[in-house]
């Protein structure tokens, strides 16, 4: 079942001299890692918006087409209301969190809908429990490095039990073990517990073995849209300039000079897996 | 080092740390009322060392000295100012005796008291539970929201500037240089990066908010709840049976509190004698 | 020429970033140093143009101490790049914004249209020359601030983490762009935790870890050594991963680049055809 679905969006940012979004169709199937990539300024963090209402609710302007996320239609509900149901993680881990104790920020959106007190502690308990920062629980969370604040952060949005989790390049502050953590986080919640996840990512090298679904845009548009192996592998992917995972990559050089693998690798153990039947078929 | 860094919160567990901030600031009130309700020096002697046990049962001694320290200068431009100014300027100068000299020592300890039951109160009460008790005494939780918000952001904004500032010390900006007109307009180049940057991060606040469900009810619950314990009964009834001790010494025997300098009075008498 | 002697630094606030950082960087050299978040990489950095003095130790440029120079005397020799750009823009227009430094730095006003022409073109924001900076796209103000220190023309260049947020074209034509200042003879310096942006690069590596340096030497070196890596929390480039998972085929484990990597299969493949 498709858990979001858009058709035709286009739109303008109110102090925006061209469109930001431009004939968006796409679908999201319930419980797919999509990875959200092209090069800066394509719309991506705009399509984001989208989804749980920011564009058009937060920001103004027109938004034209549609959005229907877990059945609900944007452009009909509030923003809290779509909060329920998707939440969204931001780039920088420093300004989505407010609180004086990661707890407390936790809880924040739980507050904010009314939920009784008990049932907070038992969300926001399980929220640092997935996220692994239950020993984080009382500090605050300015005093945290970036990798656990984005995992608060995570935990935040988390905690309210959204089907869809989007997250916008969460990790670009962040060491590459730092993030390599937080990408498993993010892959369990998919795996585990059946989350939809949408990771905007420029770095595909890291982020690209989870997905099953990468989406490109540029200037606005949605040039390709597919499985990651046919998405990579595509010449319109290079020639846009997406960082292809470096697996890919070889792949595609390697064919120029007549060497091919049995399919396109995406991520190091299957480039691994295909080169050692190369090497070693030809050995013997 | 200024009074400021008595009134900066560390954490730490004690029992003062627990208490109730709301209880707590009625003593602070209650430390207050009375400060301001004697001008002789015996009773705020008293009130000084009530306080004591509990900087040492909260043991953030260490803070407090410091508060007291940044005070200083504060209190001997006090004292200075009552004791000249009684002496040049009201109509009826005083001599400079004892009497004025005790006088102008009241006035002092009567703001190094204030100091004290307030650096008290800062240092054992979190931003989180301060927040929290203006949330459960119904202030409007934005208000609430806007201190939180305040007390965690106040730092990373001073931490901003300084790096605003390095980067333009490293394209030849130089603070000091020039006339007053100059020295001022070379602070152009921190503040517009400062503001410009403080107003993204509002607008990444409000959104972060808003995608987290602010505003969907009028009824906001609550994760953490302030229990009045037994600790908070006991300190609500120190500081009310201190009230009505000072307020009945007030009232009935306001006039008859003695003067430190009396007791010195047959002291200096016998001095005379000998001599 | 940067001597780095037995640097220790410690925070007003009692954090000590730098334990104990002994470093030399000859000229045109071109560096990248790594590491963990808080591992002391701006910290050092910001030592080299005389923004911090050591609290113990010495730091000396061209043989002279930083302690005896000010920072916007150093500066004209060290360009330093903040991570971001919102810090230091201000002006109305891109134009003013690149030329605010040569004023700073007393340039004459003929000789500063030269300087900033020269920069503008370099960094392909010619165009935008009477554009509010605030205007820009976030890899476009990026570019600003750093044509706004190559306008000096520098002998030493400093990146503070000059890939975030950008797309991998943008970070083609930067490390295009790196490449060429180095070949012009200046010593530029990243700090960065992109992995495969220093992969493309192949600089030389400095990897830090709680206030000290672990390890230097190639990116090919210390990005393919495990231990190291692990200590510095890094993850190695993706090709040295596939060429670990292939190290029972004796494979030669320091590869990072793709071509480097096509070429040692393809010799593998000769030889054994
Ligand atoms: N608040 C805004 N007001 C006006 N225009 C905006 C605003 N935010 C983005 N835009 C414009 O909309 C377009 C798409 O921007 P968007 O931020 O969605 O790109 P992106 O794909 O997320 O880029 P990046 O990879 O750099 O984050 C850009 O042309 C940008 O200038
Ligand atoms: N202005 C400051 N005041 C106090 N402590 C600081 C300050 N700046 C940095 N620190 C501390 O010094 C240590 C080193 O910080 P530094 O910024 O040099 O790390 P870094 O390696 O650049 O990290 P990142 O990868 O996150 O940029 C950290 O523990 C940090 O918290
Ligand atoms: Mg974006
Ligand atoms: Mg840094």
């Amino acid at each position: 079942m498709a858990i979001i679905e858009t058709t035709d969006l286009t739109y303008t940012y109110p102090a925006g001299t061209k469109l930001s979004l431009q004939d968006v169709s796409i679908t999201v199937e319930q419980g797919e890692f999509v990875v959200l990539t092209g090069p800066s300024g394509g719309g991506k963090t705009t399509l984001c918006r989208c989804f749980n209402g920011l564009v058009p609710h937060f920001y103004g302007g027109k938004l034209e087409g549609n959005v229907v996320v877990t059945g609900l239609k944007v452009g009909e509900h509030s923003i809290y209301e779509l909060a329920r149901h998707i939440g969204l993680v931001f780039q920088n881990p420093e300004n989505q969190l407010f609180a004086l104790s990661v707890e407390k920020d936790v809880a924040f959106g739980l507050e904010n809908l009314g939920i009784p007190r008990g049932d907070i502690r038992k969300q926001v308990d399980w929220a640092l429990e997935i996220t692994g920062i239950t020993d984080l629980r009382e500090r605050p969370p300015h005093e945290l490095s970036g990798g656990q604040q984005q995992r608060v952060a995570i935990a935040c949005v988390l905690a309210m039990q959204p089907n869809v989790m989007i997250l916008d390049e969460p990790t670009s502050f962040i060491d590459p073990v730092g993030a390599q953590k937080i990408f498993d986080v993010i892959n369990e919640l998919n795996k585990k517990l059946g989350i939809t996840v949408i990771l905007v990512e420029h770095r595909l090298d890291l982020a690209s073995k989870y997905a099953n679904h990468v989406i490109v845009m540029d200037e606005g548009k949605v040039v390709l849209d597919g499985e990651p192996r046919e998405v990579f592998n595509s010449d319109s992917a290079r020639l846009i300039g997406v960082g292809i995972p470096k697996a890919t990559r070889l792949y595609q050089i390697l064919k120029e000079k007549g060497i091919s693998l049995k399919k396109v690798p995406v991520n190091s153990e299957e480039a691994s897996q295909l080169l050692r039947e190369v090497l070693t078929h030809d050995r013997g | 080092m200024s009074v400021f860094d008595g009134f900066k919160f560390r954490r730490v567990y004690s029992p003062i740390h627990q208490l109730d901030p709301r209880v707590k600031f009625f003593y602070v009130l209650v430390m207050f009322v009375i400060a301001i309700m004697f001008n002789q020096l015996l009773p705020l002697i008293l009130l000084f060392f009530i306080q004591l046990p509990f900087v040492f049962v909260a043991g953030v001694q260490r803070e407090w000295v410091r508060s007291l320290r940044g005070a200083l200068f504060f209190a001997i431009m006090i004292f200075l100012f009552n004791f000249v100014f009684q002496y040049f300027w009201t109509e009826y100068p005083l001599p400079p005796s004892p009497s004025l000299l005790e006088y102008s020592i009241a006035m002092t300890l009567r703001f190094i008291v204030l100091i004290e039951s307030f650096s008290m109160f800062f240092l054992t009460t979190s931003p989180d539970h301060l927040g929290l008790a203006l949330e459960q005494s119904h202030v409007p939780y934005e208000f609430c929201f806007a201190f939180t918000t305040a007390v965690r952001f106040v730092p990373v904004l001073a931490e901003e500037a300084q790096t605003i500032m390095d980067a333009q010390k490293a394209r030849g900006l130089e603070l000091e240089r020039g006339n007053f007109i100059k020295k001022v307009k070379n602070y152009i180049p921190i503040l517009i990066p400062l503001i410009v940057s403080a107003i993204r991060r509002s607008l990444e606040l409000a959104e972060a908010m808003e995608s987290r469900a602010w505003g969907a009810t009028e009824k906001r619950t609550n994760l953490y709840v302030l229990r009045v314990k037994r600790g908070d009964y006991l300190l609500a009834l120190i500081s009310v049976l201190i009230l009505i001790f000072a307020v009945y010494v007030w009232i009935f025997h306001r006039e008859q509190i003695p003067l430190l300098t009396n007791f010195l009075a047959p002291l200096e008498l016998t001095v005379t004698k000998i001599s | 020429m940067i001597a780095v002697k037995d640097v220790y630094f410690t925070y007003p606030n009692g954090v000590e970033a730098l334990s104990g950082v002994s470093l030399a960087i000859r000229d045109g050299e071109f560096i990248a140093i790594m590491g963990q978040n808080g591992a002391g990489k701006t910290t050092l950095v910001k030592h080299i143009n005389g923004l911090l003095k050591p609290t113990k130790g010495e730091v000396a440029v061209d043989g002279v101490s930083t302690r005896k120079v000010s920072v916007a005397k150093l500066s004209r020799k060290v360009g330093f790049v903040f991570q971001n750009p919102d810090h230091q823009l201000f002006c109305e227009t891109v134009e003013d914004e690149v030329a605010f430094a040569l004023r700073n730095f007393g340039f004459k006003e003929q000789l500063i249209k030269k300087r900033v022409t020269w920069a503008l073109s370099l960094l392909n924001l010619t165009r935008y020359r009477q554009t509010s900076p605030f205007m820009l796209s976030g890899g476009e103000r990026k570019r600003v601030a750093l044509a706004s220190v190559l306008a000096w023309n520098p002998d030493i260049v400093i990146l503070d983490e000059p890939t975030i947020g950008q797309d991998y074209q943008q970070k083609e034509k930067l490390r295009q762009f790196i490449v060429q200042l180095n070949t012009q003879g200046k010593t530029v310096i990243i700090v960065t935790h992109d992995v495969e942006f220093v992969a493309e690069c192949n600089p030389h590596v400095i990897l830090m870890a709680q206030g000290k340096i672990v390890a230097e030497g190639g990116a090919k070196e210390t990005l393919t050594n495990r231990d190291l890596v692990t200590q510095a929390f890094i993850v190695p480039p993706q090709v040295s991963q596939i060429f670990f998972e292939l190290s029972d085929l004796k494979l030669p484990t320091n590869v990072i680049d793709v071509y480097d990597a096509r070429k040692v299969l393809l010799d593998r493949l000769e030889v054994s055809s």
